[in-house]
């Protein structure tokens, strides 16, 4: 089977943050990513300081800096799902999940990365794993492709263990740094605390830049 | 965004008066506030494209700045409103910004339902 990865996430940054590393090991490979996000993060906070972004503009200044982070993954495949953020978890639950398996379906993925439903913080990312979750359970187990999820909330050791996938991305740090720069109005205060971290060889600050980690879902049946 | 200036802000307000405006109004802490401070409960509220009248309206304090605005069967409050932009859709875009440009309050008026 011809490998294709599949990213669901629902904010423009979720990517960048989570699977930058993964994503940019996976094109230099040559294989191909396609990546949905639901929305276009309307409802962030970072207004850039100074501020050059309010809460009218947001959503065009951050499809911009989508487009930008994509290109600097390379990217090729990008669909915007049209969902307002802060409203996932409203959603119809079965037509959010209709939603994602079209996707699911449209790009027969071998490798799907999604949130942890549950241990992912954001309501948003919890409704978004969840519907990714939904729509594969509709699926035969033999049809479900690989599944690794993003969870990072406090209780997540002890709830769900050690992550068991463990991707180096040394070699690719650099992209995923500038990924992360694309979502200026969301990154940019952030980034400028991280660098001096970086020459300093802050080890909480290197980790970013060292490795991504990830939960291979369990499916219940 | 610029920095609040009372007595412009008091005569867009009144610009809007006795007529049927859409109002977006959000307070937020970010969702991530009690994930990285247990103690800092995460609290969020917006009601967005709320169609409603008012026949008063004042804008008062230094800096932050509060806004009322009185309706025939209740009132709308904002308090912590920092900076404003008057746009070209002639929207009034109130927000209140923390020192690092992060939003916590919004007040917006409109006399067309806001995008998105």
């Amino acid at each position: 089977m011809k490998e294709h990865v599949l990213i669901i996430l629902p904010h423009p940054d979720d990517e960048s943050f989570g699977a930058a590393g993964i994503i940019a090991l996976k094109r230099k490979a040559g294989i191909p990513v396609t990546y949905a996000c639901g929305t276009l993060g309307e409802m962030g906070r970072n207004m850039g300081n100074p501020l050059f972004a309010n809460r009218e503009t947001l959503p065009f200044i951050r499809k911009t800096e989508l487009e930008n982070a994509c290109k600097a993954m390379d990217i090729q495949d990008l669909r915007m799902l049209g969902l307002r953020d802060k409203t996932l978890e409203f959603e119809d639950d079965e037509q959010l999940a209709d939603l994602m398996e079209s996707i699911i379906n449209d790009v027969e993925p071998t490798l799907i990365i999604t949130f942890y439903p549950g241990y992912a913080v954001h309501p948003d990312h919890d409704a978004c794993g969840a519907a990714v979750i939904r729509a594969l359970e509709r699926r035969p187990k033999v049809r479900r492709p690989l599944t690794y999820c993003l969870a990072f909330t406090n209780d997540r050791f002890d709830k769900i263990g050690e992550p068991d996938v463990t991707i180096d991305i040394t070699e690719v740090a650099d992209i995923k740094l500038n990924a992360l720069k694309a979502h200026r109005s969301q990154t940019e205060g952030m980034l400028k605390l991280m660098e001096e971290k970086l020459l300093n060889k802050d080890p909480e600050a290197m980790l970013w830049f060292e490795k991504e980690v990830f939960y291979t879902y369990k499916w219940k049946d | 965004m610029k920095p609040i200036t009372k007595h412009d802000i008091q005569a867009y307000l009144e610009t809007f008066m006795n007529k049927s405006i859409y109002i977006h109004l959000e307070t937020t802490t970010g969702a991530y506030s009690a994930h990285k401070d247990e103690s800092s409960m995460t609290v969020v509220a917006f009601i967005r494209n709320a169609k409603v009248k008012y026949h008063q309206a004042k804008i008062t304090g230094n800096g932050p700045f509060r806004v009322g605005l009185k309706m025939e069967e209740g009132w709308i409050y904002a308090e912590g409103l920092t900076d404003w932009i008057y746009n070209d859709q002639n929207q009034l875009l109130l927000a209140g910004h923390n020192s690092e440009g992060q939003l916590a309050i919004a007040l917006q008026l409109s006399e067309i339902p806001f995008k998105h």
